[in-house]
């Protein structure tokens, strides 16, 4: 871990980072600074990266070559002490299968806070308590994960991640898996977060969301970042044919 | 055929009956502590077979190597080499020992596998958000894995168990005094064979058939419990 | 501990040794092709039968999936004669293996016809196929691709399991492995050797048997994990 001095310091810089799943090279080349507070959208047709990038951050993914750093911090993916550290200040929410089954909803939520972060349990229960309340699930806490709806599993895993008290947090495709009647509830809850400034980095494919939550949006494809940008720029008038194809396409499909 | 009931007074006297009876708990006797060893230390084996990191791939690379070995070779060979290693070696002439040290082994490579199918069925995110959580390997396979993969693994576990009881009846061929065995020695002593052998027929099936209905069973409420 | 293990006396018999694995493979095609013709013939009863033959197949399956296969060849070979039929050994563990392999395949076979999903006989059935037709490009080719895993995972078994022939006498694989011990009496050398025999003709099936699956069913099969 190294100490790096500097002025206007991002919260994530990336640089020149190229990550592989097995031979393929799944991300190329990627630069990318994220400032604290800001919500960044990642936009782009599938196999382009764009979960590789929040699996790659949260340590899912090594890294083959570049540098990650965290709040001044560079950090080694390969470490495993690092590792812990930046686990601590990332948290992921994943498409599906986000909740452990064998738990209920309460139990989930503390979970990794009680047993990982060792902090002091009726603490933990209390602020647990008052997640799941504000995503609008507090009667849910003795629920097991399959007697609940996918939304609702989703608004759980969001909660969970909160608790861990994370400085950033990942969205990868949440609502992709959802009965599109349960989408709405779940972005009602990253509507609330981001209003209350948490770093985010969101993957999604609903885009009128995005356009509206984003402080930037980011237009990736076959693994490099071709575009990033004002969500109205990127929307209305991209400066990269890549992108405006495929804002095209999308748009056209709503 | 009078002749065969005419002998059947003189089959079923109660030093045969004792006889036959702890034959009986020499077969159930392998097959249970082939089994639970097996599943002790096949469930080590899945565990460390899953692990990831490098200064473990020797003992994974003998794991599989282990596994593989005693899946693709006939119970009777394993019980034969097994048999003349001890001999030779003069480590042992005990029979039930050298059969029970080999079903052991045979039931571990068996058991390993089985629970390493169950822990490999659990959706692979769920290993993501614990890991993404700062779990470690084994707090993740003993807070989140196990729980859920028990009732994958218990049905074909239990399955394998019932199968195992009519292959200890090869440890017959070492000599060891299980069914088959009484069966082969009444059969010599000069009973008929269709006496013999359908008595024994009849005492396997005893043993394995309400085992099976139970697993049915069991797999039954099982697949409502997860549903 | 004084024992070397000297394997050359034991790899002059090599040659012998293979040619009981053809014995090897003799019977467990026939007990196997034998087994899948009773068994696809007992499924049909059981998932399209009538009562009574349905429970008479019922009392065969269990009889046959709850005692050994070992006892089961024992008494064909020794009880039989005191009804006047007398079979060679060979004979003996053919049937015996073929008729537990009939009761096995049978169950196999019989979960494959129930997993036919009603959607896609509706399917076929509103394409305006026909019957033959909807076996054929439907039904068949599904079943097919559902059973070829659990089948071609009964077969290895039944490789390993002709290894009881030996018992009776038969000079397959195992069975000369006998003979060769008798001779040189390098017991642990002879063993081992049939041993690796073994799990190379495993390896052997097991990779032709996932080769056709995915080729010819589509049935995705692994080799090792």
């Amino acid at each position: 871990m190294e100490n790096i001095w500097r002025e206007n310091l991002s919260q994530i810089e990336i640089k020149s980072l190229n990550a592989y799943y097995d031979k393929l090279h799944v991300l190329k080349d990627i630069n990318l600074n994220v400032e604290k507070g800001e919500i960044l959208s990642l936009i782009g047709p599938s196999g382009s990266g764009k979960s590789s990038l929040l699996k790659m951050l949260v340590g899912l993914l090594k890294p083959k070559s570049g540098n990650v750093i965290l709040n001044n911090n560079q950090l080694n993916y390969n470490n495993n002490s690092d590792l812990r550290i930046i686990r601590e200040q990332i948290a992921i929410v994943f498409q599906q299968y986000n909740l452990f089954q064998n738990m209920n909803v309460l139990k989930n939520v503390c979970i990794a806070p009680t047993k990982i972060q060792k902090r002091n349990k009726k603490q933990v229960e209390e602020q647990a308590i008052n997640l799941l309340e504000k995503v609008g699930l507090k009667d849910k806490l003795k629920s097991y994960p399959d007697e609940l709806s996918g939304g609702q599993q989703q608004r759980v895993a969001i909660a969970r991640a909160l608790c861990l008290n994370p400085e950033i947090l990942l969205l990868d495709e949440v609502t992709s898996a959802l009965d599109p009647e349960l989408v709405q509830e779940v972005l009602d809850s990253v509507r609330l977060l981001a209003s209350e400034g948490m770093t985010m980095l969101i993957v999604s494919h609903e885009m009128s969301f995005v356009k509206e939550v984003s402080s930037r949006v980011v237009f990736m494809d076959n693994g490099s970042i071709i575009e990033i940008n004002d969500p109205k720029i990127i929307f209305e008038n991209p400066k990269e044919k890549r992108t405006s194809d495929f804002v095209g396409k999308i748009l056209k499909d709503k | 055929m009078e002749r065969l009931i005419e002998e059947i007074p003189s089959f079923f006297t109660i030093w045969n009956i004792i006889f036959l009876a702890k034959a009986m708990g020499v077969t159930f006797l392998l097959t249970a502590i082939g089994c639970f060893v097996g599943f002790s230390v096949g469930g080590l084996l899945a565990i460390f077979r899953k692990t990831k990191s490098l200064a473990l791939l020797p003992l994974r690379i003998f794991i599989v190597i282990y596994t593989e070995i005693f899946r693709r070779i006939p119970f009777l060979i394993s019980l034969l080499l097994m048999f003349y290693i001890f001999m030779i070696l003069k480590i042992s002439d005990n029979l039930f020992l050298i059969a029970t040290i080999t079903v052991c082994l045979i039931a571990t490579a068996y058991i390993g596998e089985i629970i390493r199918s169950g822990i490999e069925s659990i959706n692979q995110t769920q290993w993501d958000a614990a890991e993404a959580m700062n779990f470690s390997y084994f707090q993740i396979l003993k807070e989140v894995i196990f729980p859920q993969a028990w009732k994958v693994i218990l049905p074909p576990a239990f399955s394998f168990f019932i199968m195992f009881i009519k292959d200890t009846a090869l440890a017959s061929q070492i000599g060891v005094m299980e069914l088959t065995f009484a069966a082969k020695i009444l059969n010599n002593k000069g009973f008929s064979p269709l006496l013999s052998f359908g008595t024994i027929l009849i005492l396997y099936f005893i043993l394995s058939f309400p085992l099976d209905r139970f697993g049915k069973y069991m797999e039954r409420k099982l697949v409502t419990n997860r549903n | 501990m004084g024992y070397t293990l000297v394997y050359t006396q034991v790899l002059e018999f090599f040659p012998y040794l293979i040619k009981g694995a053809w014995i090897s493979l003799q019977i467990v095609v026939l007990a196997f092709f034998g087994g899948m013709f009773f068994g696809l013939i007992f499924a049909t009863i059981r998932t399209f039968g009538n009562k009574l033959m349905n429970n008479m197949v019922i009392w065969y399956v269990t009889f046959f999936t709850n005692t050994p296969q070992l006892v089961q060849i024992y008494f064909l070979f020794f009880a039989l004669p005191e009804f006047g039929i007398l079979l060679s050994p060979f004979v003996a563990v053919l049937l015996g293996m073929t008729l537990n392999a009939a009761a096995y395949l049978c169950e196999i076979q019989r979960a494959g016809f129930l997993s036919i999903r009603q959607n896609e006989l509706d399917a076929a059935k509103t394409l305006n196929f026909t019957l033959t037709q909807q076996v054929k490009y439907v039904i068949l080719p599904h079943i097919m691709k559902v059973l070829f895993p659990p089948l071609s995972n009964h077969y290895i078994i039944m490789t390993l399991g002709t290894s009881m022939a030996a018992i009776f006498g038969v000079e397959e694989l195992t069975g000369r492995a006998f003979n060769i011990n008798s001779e040189t009496f390098r017991s642990v050398e002879i063993f081992s050797l049939t041993a690796l025999v073994y799990i190379a003709i495993t390896f052997l099936a097991t990779f032709m048997l996932a080769i056709i699956g995915r080729y010819f069913f589509k049935a995705k099969m692994r080799i090792i994990q």
